[in-house]
This record gives structure tokens, C-alpha cells and sequence, in this order.
């Protein structure tokens, strides 16, 4: 399995992406600079990893997805390659316009913190389908700009296509919908602000994260 | 001898710039040492590293006092920060420091700032930061003032730590009126590195040359250093100037790229520009080294136009640092730094005549001799006079309180004894994937793994200002042993402590006399439980209108869990266990959180610590953790007994009968601050063992409770629903910080 991390200025979970690919897949993720025009040949999989790039200056995620890499990235989007944008990286890619909507400031208007409780709304995506048996996981977020917005006709739109993989059991941020991860309509790009990365360790955030990405890259023997 | 030099004053000098600088006593020192009078620039720079915040002249004689060797330190304090072996060629690097005053001031970015200066002072060393704590005091929830720091100060750290990707695993947080004009900010970072590749600042050779590295010099923060060195009055908030603006962003890329300089061979030596910026970092890079060090400030990256030589030196812009480069190694630092967007910059050179010497626009601006700036400023012995000694409570002749539940219930939902859930949600804990303990577990210490390892480290901060004013000896030891209690109830080896010494103004000599006996209360402590001080601050003149703050010796401690699968917390309490009791109850409430919060009293003596006493009680501990006698443990603290079981009961979901029979009257054993002690559950039968290696070991151990049910209750009676426990603990906060302003003051 061949797997990619990009990383940005301000990328700050890049190393725990980089450890949840490696303990999945047991080979070490390239980590591709922001400013490489084209990603490695061949990857399975990549991840656009949580963090503030650029300080979230300007908007969340509106420098990133404007860096030279973001070109090859939505080239790979197209030509079906699996890619997860986790917090920041949901912000990225949906600045890139990879996948629809947006990310607004948390409406309590702080950065929130925790374990949080979602309904898996779908197994039938390439990233869910590990959670066939399960309806509820935990996976912990941290983010300030987390209120996922889009207007209704869109909202109507991706859930009716399936698009929606996650809720939130207990909205932290005012998402619309409860909405915490959607898919582009091809299926092979999901965003979503909670981070599984975090939770594929009993010793740290537990380990719900994990069936997530041996969905999309298969149970290490 | 200094009336010879004339003229007295440099051009442009008059007296009142002397003494906006530094006191005439101190200006006839210069005067002595140059021979000359000094200009405006040396002058700004005898001030600010003649500042307290900077020099230490009040405190250095006392500080003397702390055991600052052992096993296990690497770098003991006179470096950025403190280094111990933790073993496997890995280095623990920590530091506490205070930012109170620019966070009075200015909340969100005094605290912001107060991270970020911290953090360079972990990564200055060669660790990469793996985690953040903050030790914050706040005035009366009721005083109008509160409610807009606590959301300023907690929105500025999590700002900063958030963005900068490091997680804050935990700290602590109180109130008290005391506090109303002078908050207290202390911020810790615990960092790791290779042993074979730490960095330090002292200048090696001459003719290397001088990079600055990061963000730009502005005019902010320009005396800074000197501002923190004074007292508060009105008006302060003009002071809004001085305060730093943070940029967490800058700071991150500032921590890749010299931790990517690091790992190339480049670095001769390297040091953050913390308070007093260019000017400290310059001096005490040169004098620690005994070189000297030439500067053309032309070369120094700038933010704002027409700066003058002065404001460069004082300026306090964050996000920098300065490097001595091994000779061509210069374009391999300017790759990196230049791939990070940050600035880089050749600003001058080492040089072997022991004088700071800078040049602006073509000419000398200042040449003077390190020594007296630095190694040679002045110490004061400053007259103190100890505390009065209180009487000791005897809880007889104390008001019985008729339902013991609702006092339970009252004290775990008191200020100090709220959740602060409030408070941690706003800051990431989990980001680097390593922590297995913080803020929202029920553990004593933070509980961050050394990546890669098995390994963790236990990370705690602690200070009762309640006993440090009762009395400033016993309230230092007992800091310390509160400290060295919480690593040891996680199952942790305590290894080494930081400090930061929060203090009024020590001109007046019963604030001098709180500082000494603080200090050399927790030397004692130290010494008696081989838990040296690696690094610190102190922070004095915490004072509004002629009222000081509570003393405050905020104690950072780190310990080492040897192996993860035998940490401890005190959630893991089952239905049916027992609960035992480690250390002996003679229902000590002087200086208690129930005198104060039940009562409506501060007065008594504070709790005594018996260091030995405090060893033996919690070596016992720690091997019944590692032997896997214990399903919990919980250190007994603020509010004793009870609070220390409603906790535990909390947070497994499972009440507790308590049991007592002895003399003392109940409310005193429940509520009692006795030291020393700890709070086990464990199986029956593991509990019989426990109990007769303890008679064994000397260490008073009792059964005192058995776990099960809904409710706390004593002797059968006086019972707390859970659900009334958990309503009063977790509504403190929402009520104080979302609540309507009504509500927050019925509380």
C-alpha cells in the first residue's frame, strides 16, 4: 500500500497522520512538501492532514488549497484515487472545491475539544464500509472552525446521493444537518472535521478511527 | 569614585531619563563601571537587564538555596531550561515562567504570548515540544473584572497551542480575591530531545558569526521587561503598548525549521530572544561564553520604518532567536529558514574582547563591557521579617455542619474545586497523538508518551496559596509535596521540578519574608525528596495599589513512568471494592477549603508536611501501582477525604460508603487537609495484602469505605446522590462564564 501525507506551513497533525498510515498499513506515508507540483505515482491513498495551515489567516484553508500541490491533488481526485481531508484538511479541500460546502467559525464561537460520539450514516462508501456492524463511534475532535454549512438545496442534494458518511450524535459546533463528514459525489474524497487518526491506539482516543481507514486500505495481516 | 566622571549625563540625558531607566543608586554603579556617562542606547540596556524580570537582584541570594543536582539532571537552572535523563539516551527539557502582568493587561495576547515564550525556551535547547500546562489564578468569579480574563486567558492559550500543535494536557486553575488586580498566568513546557543533541546559548568562539532568525523587529513590547518589574495602579491599561502580539503561526514554522537546522551539523549555539529581546539574548550568549559579541543593527530584519538603535534592542516582538553559526555554514541555515518563509539574517559576530558593541547607521550606538550588565548585576539582600505564626484549628470548636452531603456537594462545586471543563475544552489535547492522560481524565498528572516508546512522562503543577500565606515554609513544602504526591499517584518515578515564584513587591519586607520562606520551605522539600529544581522564574511586584497577591510558588514537576500499561488514574474504581486510606487524619482545617468555603474563615495554621513521612507513604504507593494491587488511586488534597472520594466516585460512576469511628469529630476527618495522603481502591483480597505490607513498611493504611451504589454516604447517613455531585461540580464554570450576570453572582 502506498500511501501520502501533504504538508503545508502550519500543518501540526501531519506526524499523527503519518503514525495511524503507518500502523495501518505498516509502511511509512511519503510526506509531500506543499510546494512539489506532483504527488508520488501510484499512491492508494492520501491524506490531507489537520493542523492551521497558514494560521488559518484570510479563512480556514483558503492559502492551502491555492498552493502548487493542490493541482496534482485534485487531478488525483478525478482520476479516482481515495483521499480523507481531516480538520483542516476538510477545510482544504472544500476551499479546493473537492468536495461541496464549508467550514464557519464553531457556533459557540470557541475552539472545542473533545471525544465526540457520531452516528455512522452510511457503510456503503469506501471509507465506512468497516463500520457495517456499528451505528455509533467516538472519535475525538479539536477544532474552531467546524460549523459545516452549505445551502439547502446542496444539504438536500448530498444526502439524498448518500453523500453524508457522518453526524454528530451531540452537534459541538452547529453543523448544519449535524453534519461531520461528506464524500464528493465520485465517492473517493471524504472530508470530515473529527479526527480518526486519533483513535487507532487503545492508549490514546481509543481505537474507532481504525476501521476507518482499513476500509479504505485493508487489515494489515 | 563616580563623581570623577564628567560630564554626568551623555548628551540628551537628563536625570529624569536616568530615572525612568534605572534608580540613582544604580546609575552611580554605571557610572563607576563605564568611567563615562552612558547614552540613551546603554542606557536602555542597563535597564532592562537590571530589571528584576531580567536579573533576578532580588531573589538570586535565595534561590541559591535549591538543590538543583542529581542522577538524573542533565542542565540545571542558567540555561533555557531545565534537562533530565530519561534514560534510553532521551532528555525530559521543561520550564514554567510567568506572563501575569501583559495578561492583566492585555489577556488574550499576554497569555498567548506567554505559550509561545515558553515553548522557544523548550526548543531553543534541541526538543521538539510535546506538551503544554498552565498554572492559572484568577480574582473573586464575583469581581467584575473575572469573567472577561478567564476568556480572555484561556482563549489566548488555546490560541497559541492550538495553532502552534502542541497539546496543553493540563494545569490548574483558582480564584481568589486576592487575585482581583493581578492575575497570575504561568505557562509550562515539557520538551524531548536525543541527549547527544542539545543546544545551549553560551557563546563558544570568537570571529562566528551572528544570525537572526524568524519573525521581524517591531516596536512592540518595548519595555516589556521593566513593565513586568513594577507595580500596577491606575491606569495600567495604558500599558497596553507594551504588551507582545503572538503569532502561533510563526512560531511553528520557527520550531520546524531549527529543529531542521539541528539535526545538520550548523549550530554552535543558539538562544531565544525572550524578555528584553535582542539586548538579553545578545549579552547572554556573549558573557555565559566570556566572549563579547558585535552587532550592526542595519541588518536586523524590521517590521515598522525608522526604527532607532533603542527601540530595536527593547523591542519584545516575538517569534525570534538568534544563532551562532559555525563559519560557512551560513547558507545551509538560509536554505531552511528560507523554505519556511521565515527571515534570516547575518547581524554580526562573535568576538573575543568581552564587550557589547552596536553599530547603526555607520556608527557606534554602544560599546559597553559585558561583565557588569550581565554576571555583575546588582543583588540585593533586601530586609524581610517572617510571617506571624497561626494558631492551629481545633475543628471542636468549629460550627457542626448538619448534613454532610450538602456540604460534600457544596465544596465540589466551590470555585476551586469546579471542573474547569469550561476551561480544557478550548484547548487540544490529543493533537501529536501521545497523550494518555490530560485535563478531562481522572488522573493526577498529565500523562504524555514519549513517542516511539513504551515509556511516559507524568506532568503535574501545583501551589496552595491558602498555606503559603498561613505560612510561607510549610505552604513551600508542601508544594513541592503536593507535586511529587500527584506523579506518584500515576504511578510515576518524580524526578525534577521548575518553578515559577509569584510574589508582591519584595522592598517591602513582609513580601521578602514570604518570598524566603516559600523558597526555602521547597528547598527542604526538595532536598528531602531528591526532586531538584532544573529550571524556574520568578515573577515579583505582583501588587495593585499597594496589595499583593497571595503567595504563590507555582511548583512543574516531571516524572517518568517506566512502563505505559502501569500508569495510574483514579477512575477505575469497581462495585464491592475497598477503599483504603494511606497516610494518618488528625483533621488538620487550618488554612482549609472548608474553612474557607463553609466557614467563611481564612485563618489557622497551615497542614504540616512530614517529609519523611511523605517518602515513605508514597514509595509504598507507588509499588502497590506497580505491583497491580490497585484498581485507584487519588492524592488527598484540597477538601481532604471527601472530595478526594467524590471524585473517584464520579468519575467511575459508583458510589462509596465511607465508614468512621474514630475521635475526631467527622466532618474534621472527612474535610480535613491532612498531608501525605492517599486514597486506594482495590479488591478484597488485594487490600488485606496491601494493608499487611504497609504494617510492615511503618505506613498507616485503613479501610474506610467499600464502593457500590448510587450515593456517597458516612456511617449510613448524610447521603449525596452522584447525579447532585456531578450537577454541583460541572456548573461552577457554564454558570460564572456563559450564565447572565445575575445568575453568576447568586452562585
Amino acid at each position: 500500500m502506498k500511501t501520502a501525507v501533504i504538508v503545508f506551513p502550519g500543518s501540526n497533525c501531519d506526524r499523527d497522520a503519518a503514525m495511524a498510515l503507518e500502523a495501518v498499513t505498516g509502511v511509512k506515508p511519503a510526506m509531500v512538501w506543499h510546494e512539489e507540483t506532483e504527488l508520488p505515482e501510484g499512491l492508494d491513498f492520501i491524506m490531507v492532514p489537520g493542523g492551521f495551515s497558514y494560521g488559518d489567516y484570510l479563512r480556514s484553508g483558503a492559502v492551502a488549497a491555492r498552493s502548487p500541490i493542490v493541482n496534482d491533488l485534485k487531478a488525483k481526485a478525478e482520476a479516482g484515487v481515495p483521499m480523507l481531508g481531516v480538520c483542516n484538511g476538510f477545510q482544504i479541500l472544500t476551499e479546493a472545491g473537492l468536495l461541496d460546502g464549508t467550514l464557519m467559525r464553531n457556533a459557540s464561537l470557541h475552539f472545542v475539544c473533545e471525544k465526540a460520539p457520531l452516528l455512522v450514516e452510511t457503510a456503503n462508501t469506501r471509507f465506512t464500509k468497516g463500520y457495517a456492524d456499528r451505528k455509533e463511534i467516538v472519535i475525538p475532535v479539536a477544532h474552531h472552525d467546524g460549523n459545516y454549512f452549505a445551502d439547502e438545496a446542496t444539504l438536500d442534494r448530498i444526502e439524498g446521493e448518500g453523500q453524508v458518511a457522518f453526524r454528530y450524535a451531540n452537534n459541538p459546533n452547529g453543523s448544519a444537518r449535524d453534519i461531520a463528514g461528506v464524500t464528493n459525489a465520485a465517492g473517493n474524497v471524504l472530508g470530515m472535521m473529527p479526527h480518526p487518526e486519533r483513535a487507532v491506539d487503545a492508549d490514546h482516543g481509543g481505537t474507532d478511527g481504525l476501521a476507518l481507514f482499513e476500509s479504505v486500505l485493508g487489515k494489515l495481516s | 569614585m563616580s563623581e570623577a566622571v564628567n560630564p554626568r549625563y551623555a548628551e540628551g540625558i537628563t536625570e529624569e531619563i536616568v530615572l525612568d531607566h534605572v534608580t540613582a543608586d544604580e546609575y552611580e554603579i554605571i557610572l563607576k563601571e563605564l568611567g563615562r556617562a552612558p547614552n540613551l542606547v546603554e542606557l536602555g540596556i542597563f535597564s532592562v537587564m537590571w530589571s528584576e524580570h531580567c536579573s533576578y537582584k532580588s531573589s538570586r541570594l535565595h534561590l541559591s538555596k535549591f538543590p538543583t543536582k542529581g542522577d538524573k539532571v542533565i542542565y540545571g537552572p542558567g540555561e533555557n531550561a531545565g534537562v533530565i535523563d530519561i534514560g534510553d539516551g532521551q532528555a525530559a527539557i521543561f520550564k514554567m515562567e510567568s506572563h501575569n502582568h501583559p495578561s492583566y493587561i492585555e489577556p488574550y495576547q499576554g497569555a498567548a504570548t506567554g505559550v509561545g515564550g515558553i515553548l522557544r525556551d523548550v526548543f531553543t535547547m534541541g526538543a521538539r515540544p510535546v506538551a503544554l500546562m498552565n498554572a492559572l489564578r484568577f480574582g473573586d468569579p464575583k469581581h467584575p473584572k473575572t469573567r472577561q480574563l478567564v476568556a480572555g486567558v484561556t482563549a489566548g492559550i488555546g490560541g497559541y497551542g492550538n495553532c502552534v500543535g502542541v497539546p496543553t494536557v493540563g494545569g490548574e486553575t483558582n480564584f481568589d480575591k486576592g487575585y482581583n488586580g493581578n492575575i497570575l498566568v504561568n505557562a509550562m513546557a515539557v520538551g524531548l530531545a536525543d541527549t547527544d543533541k542539545i543546544f545551549t546559548a553560551a557563546a563558544r568562539e570568537p570571529d562566528y558569526p551572528v544570525l537572526y532568525v524568524g519573525a521581524k523587529t517591531g516596536r512592540d513590547g518595548i519595555h516589556g521587561a521593566t513593565m513586568a518589574s513594577a507595580e500596577f495602579g491606575e491606569g495600567s491599561e495604558e500599558n497596553r503598548p507594551t504588551v507582545q502580539v503572538g503569532d502561533p503561526f510563526t512560531e511553528k514554522k520557527l520550531i520546524e525549521a531549527c529543529l531542521e537546522l539541528m539535526s545538520e551539523d550548523a549550530i554552535s549555539s543558539i538562544q531565544d530572544m525572550g524578555a528584553a529581546g535582542l539586548t538579553s539574548s545578545s549579552v547572554e550568549m556573549a558573557s555565559s561564553g566570556g566572549l563579547g559579541i558585535e552587532l550592526d543593527l542595519d541588518h536586523v530584519p524590521q517590521r515598522e520604518e525608522n526604527m532607532t538603535a533603542y527601540e530595536m534592542m527593547l523591542s519584545e516582538s516575538q517569534e525570534r532567536m538568534l544563532i551562532i553559526i559555525k563559519p560557512g555554514r551560513e547558507h545551509v541555515a538560509e536554505r531552511i529558514f528560507r523554505k519556511w518563509d521565515l527571515d534570516v539574517a547575518t547581524i554580526g559576530k562573535t568576538a573575543p574582547h568581552g564587550r557589547l558593541v552596536l553599530r547603526h547607521q555607520g556608527e557606534v550606538v554602544c560599546d559597553l563591557p559585558l561583565d557588569p550588565i550581565g554576571e555583575n548585576a546588582p543583588k540585593y539582600d533586601r530586609p524581610w521579617f517572617p510571617a506571624e505564626a497561626r494558631g492551629s484549628i481545633d475543628p471542636r470548636e468549629l460550627h457542626q455542619p448538619e448534613h454532610l452531603g450538602e456540604v460534600l456537594a457544596g465544596l465540589m462545586g466551590s470555585a476551586d474545586m469546579a471542573s474547569k471543563r469550561w476551561i480544557w475544552r478550548q484547548y487540544d489535547r490529543h493533537v501529536m497523538a501521545d497523550t494518555a492522560a490530560s485535563s478531562e481524565d481522572p488522573a493526577d498528572a498529565a500523562i504524555v508518551r514519549v513517542h516511539g516508546t513504551e515509556k511516559a512522562l507524568a506532568i503535574t503543577t501545583d501551589c496552595t496559596p491558602r498555606y503559603c500565606f498561613a505560612d510561607p515554609f510549610e505552604g513551600g513544602k508542601q508544594a513541592v509535596a503536593e507535586a511529587w504526591r500527584n506523579l506518584t499517584a500515576v504511578g510515576a518515578d518524580p524526578i525534577a521540578i521548575t518553578d515559577c515564584l509569584n510574589f508582591g513587591n519584595p522592598e517591602r519586607p513582609e513580601i521578602m519574608g514570604q518570598f524566603v520562606g516559600c523558597v526555602e520551605g521547597m528547598a527542604e522539600a526538595c532536598k528531602a525528596l531528591d526532586f531538584p529544581v532544573v529550571s524556574g522564574n520568578v515573577s515579583l511586584y505582583n501588587e495593585t495599589d499597594g496589595v499583593a497577591i497571595p503567595p504563590t510558588p507555582a511548583v512543574g514537576a516531571v516524572g517518568l513512568i517506566p512502563d505505559m500499561s502501569q500508569r495510574m488514574g483514579y477512575g477505575g474504581m469497581k462495585e464491592n471494592q475497598v477503599l483504603l486510606l494511606v497516610g494518618e487524619t488528625r483533621g488538620e482545617l487550618g488554612a482549609s477549603l472548608y474553612l474557607r468555603e463553609i466557614e467563611n474563615q481564612e485563618k489557622g495554621a497551615s497542614p504540616r508536611v512530614d517529609l519523611a513521612v511523605e517518602k515513605r507513604n508514597g514509595d509504598f504507593v507507588r509499588s502497590a501501582i506497580r505491583a497491580g494491587q490497585v484498581s485507584a488511586v487519588h492524592d488527598l488534597s484540597d477538601g481532604g477525604l471527601a472530595c478526594a472520594a467524590a471524585d473517584m466516585a464520579m468519575a467511575a460512576g459508583v458510589g462509596i460508603k465511607l465508614a468512621y469511628t474514630g475521635n475526631l469529630p467527622v466532618f474534621a476527618w472527612m474535610f480535613g487537609e491532612d498531608q501525605g495522603r492517599y486514597l486506594i481502591a482495590a479488591d478484597a483480597n488485594d487490600a488485606e495484602a496491601l494493608r499487611a505490607d504497609a504494617k510492615a513498611a511503618n505506613v498507616p493504611v485503613e479501610v474506610v469505605g467499600l464502593a457500590g451504589g448510587r450515593f456517597i454516604s458516612i456511617n449510613g447517613g448524610h447521603a449525596v446522590d452522584l447525579i447532585r455531585l456531578k450537577q454541583a461540580h460541572e456548573g461552577f464554570m457554564p454558570a460564572l462564564m456563559d450564565g447572565e450576570p445575575e445568575a453568576r453572582v447568586a452562585e
